[in-house]
């Protein structure tokens, strides 16, 4: 099964992420091999057989709502490329400018 | 005394009566490592002065008469993927460099309550995603058998380590085979434990439904000793099975007399290396001289492992991998640098944080780890959802079915790890395809949820592991280590070692 160049490049920005014009190429060749490679389970009749999301049957697994410690801003922004002290900082959401 | 020789079973006893102390230990291990570390890559951090502190403080509290853990004094590498507070956690991935967790996993809270001595982390695949240990971003490993080979991955650097007399002890990921063929390719004795068995609470997630943590070791008994630790109910963790669990060290003795293993037919097709072949051949005859009867089993749906879990694993690796954003921690690119992408231009994202995320993901991940990202992502959407996603989860059904069949007939399914030996280093770099069918005995292992142990069986003339898989139920790990402990206590294949450069 072939991908297009523009279906690789759909799925680049649903994955976030940015693909160069030589990325695209290659990436169109691979994965048609790997899709197409995967096909095979067309094969097989699994009409009357149910997904298995998960290896175990259990389901559903509460614990009491309780609170609980969590993280400190600081611990949680310890890692941040960019913060405020309280925040993280990120460009513009909306619209061209700006950027953090 | 020489610890580098003694077996992690025989360290702690030692270690416990005083005929060594903890600190010599570590400092053997740790010299060990300045040594060969230079030409296997094995480790990405050495963490010697906390390594030596912590084992100082070991010594003196056994003399102090204070009551120590199950482990103490036992020098274990952990593999880049589990969260360590103390020590960076990158996944050998650019896009996690100098990343500090805030919190330690699970797995690495109970080694250090049970009083282990951290020494490092080890080199592995991008993520967890390969089997050769060459997408890391911080370089190969190489097999310490032969330094021109791969170590198989993605915990080659935990296999690598324990090989080469770095470590008595690793803990490992598996979620295609990530513990069982790099434990083939290099010698050693890993354990893929049942799904759920131990919390995988803190380890960077690649394949939630699949991924499941275990040890690296030198033989079966020491991975006993590791899981006695390391296995258990985790409230941290939803899918972590409550079972008790068990004296693993105590329930290795009892005789394989009786044992029923099953052989599959298909596991020796076309593509298995001649000589893995008769390795295994052998391995079952031993099993068969120990009192185990050996019995034709048929898993019908096998030959569809790899194209199941290439489709599971990377749709579930495409939303857990869309954490890295470049906004909370790791990589994040520079403003308006100008980069041709998937919509044109810079100009043409939706907005700056939009740019920001793509160009932030694209500079840290790696080519596997893209093109993983990529797979998955187009299985998921909207079209191909039902005809990929869904079809393989169905197929992920009859894959399990066939195991739950197979074990009404046998106890434990035997057979090679992997279709060859370890391979050159860049032989199978440019074909992504041929890389992945080096998981094809184990993958089915993951898919079904259940327990899997890979072990020593013997050598190819060129002197490199070949290695043995046993397959068991959900929760035979006793009968699994037990199995390959009476093997071992049979044979000397996991007691060789390899002449690395002096």
């Amino acid at each position: 099964m072939a991908l297009t160049r523009q279906d690789v490049a759909k799925v680049g920005l649903l994955a976030r992420l940015a693909l160069s014009g030589d990325d695209l190429d290659r990436m169109t060749g691979e994965l048609s091999k790997i899709v197409g490679f995967v096909s095979q389970l067309e094969e097989l009749d699994t009409e009357t057989v149910a997904p298995l999301a998960h290896p175990l049957d259990t389901q559903n697994v509460f614990r009491a709502d309780e609170p609980k410690p969590s993280l400190t801003t600081p611990e949680a922004l310890q890692s941040a490329p960019r913060h405020d002290g309280s925040c993280f900082l990120v460009p513009a959401v909306l619209g061209e400018s700006g950027a953090a | 005394m020489q610890p580098l020789e003694l077996s992690a079973v025989d360290l702690v006893a030692a270690i416990h009566r005083g005929e060594v102390s903890a600190v010599q230990v570590a400092e053997a291990f740790l010299a060990r490592i300045a040594k060969a570390n230079g030409s296997i890559n094995a480790f990405l951090h050495v963490d010697r002065e906390a390594a030596l502190a912590r084992a100082a403080d070991i010594d003196a509290r056994r003399k102090a008469g204070k009551p120590l853990g199950a482990l103490a004094g036992l020098p274990v590498a952990v593999k880049d993927a589990l969260c360590t507070s103390d020590q960076p956690t990158t996944c050998a991935s650019k896009m996690l460099a100098g990343f500090r967790p805030p919190y330690d996993a699970h797995v690495v809270a109970k080694l250090r309550q049970a009083d282990a001595v951290l020494v490092g982390k080890t080199n592995m695949d991008e993520f967890a995603m390969g089997g050769s240990n060459e997408n890391s971003a911080f370089g190969a490993v190489h097999n310490p058998w032969d330094l021109t080979r791969a170590p198989g991955g993605s915990s080659g650097g935990s296999a690598a380590c324990v090989a080469a007399d770095m470590a008595p002890a690793a803990i490992g990921s598996d979620t295609g085979g990530s513990i069982r063929q790099p434990a083939g390719l290099c010698g050693i004795t890993g354990l893929k434990p049942t799904y759920g068995r131990v919390s995988r609470r803190g380890l960077v997630a690649f394949a939630s439904s699949l991924d499941q943590i275990g040890p690296m070791t030198r033989s079966a008994a020491d991975c006993a000793l590791l899981m006695e630790t390391i296995a258990g109910h985790d409230p941290g963790d939803a899918t972590c099975l409550t079972d008790e669990v068990p004296r693993y060290t105590e329930m290795l003795e009892k005789p394989l007399t009786g044992l029923r293993i099953g052989r599959v037919a298909e596991h020796f097709g076309p593509g298995l290396d001649p000589e893995v072949a008769h390795g295994v051949e052998e391995a079952f005859a031993a099993f068969k001289a120990a009192g185990a009867t050996i019995h034709d089993v048929e898993l019908p749906h096998a030959k569809y492992g790899i194209a199941t879990y290439y489709l599971v694993a990377p749709c579930e690796a495409s939303s857990n991998l869309a954490r890295y954003d470049g906004a909370h921690y790791g990589h994040r690119a520079e403003p308006g640098r100008g980069h041709r992408t998937s919509a044109g231009t810079t100009g043409e994202f939706e907005s700056p944080l939009v740019e920001m995320y793509c160009r932030s993901r694209a500079e840290g991940f790696g080519p596997e780890v893209k093109r993983r990202i990529m797979l998955g992502t187009y299985a998921l959407s909207a079209g191909y959802y039902d005809a990929f996603y869904a079809k393989a989860l169905r197929v992920r059904r009859l894959i399990r079915q066939d195991y739950l069949d197979a074990f009404a007939e046998v106890d434990l399914i035997g057979g090679p790890v992997s279709p060859t030996p370890a391979f050159p280093l860049g032989e199978k770099t440019n074909d992504p395809l041929a890389m992945y069918l080096v998981d094809m005995y184990t993958v089915g292992t993951n898919l079904a949820g259940i327990g899997g142990i890979s072990f020593p069986c013997g050598f190819t003339k060129g002197g490199l592991p070949i290695g043995f898989q046993l397959q068991g139920p959900a929760l035979s790990e006793p009968l699994l280590l037990r199995a390959a402990d009476r093997y071992q206590k049979l044979t000397d294949w996991h007691t060789r070692r390899p002449k690395l450069p002096a």
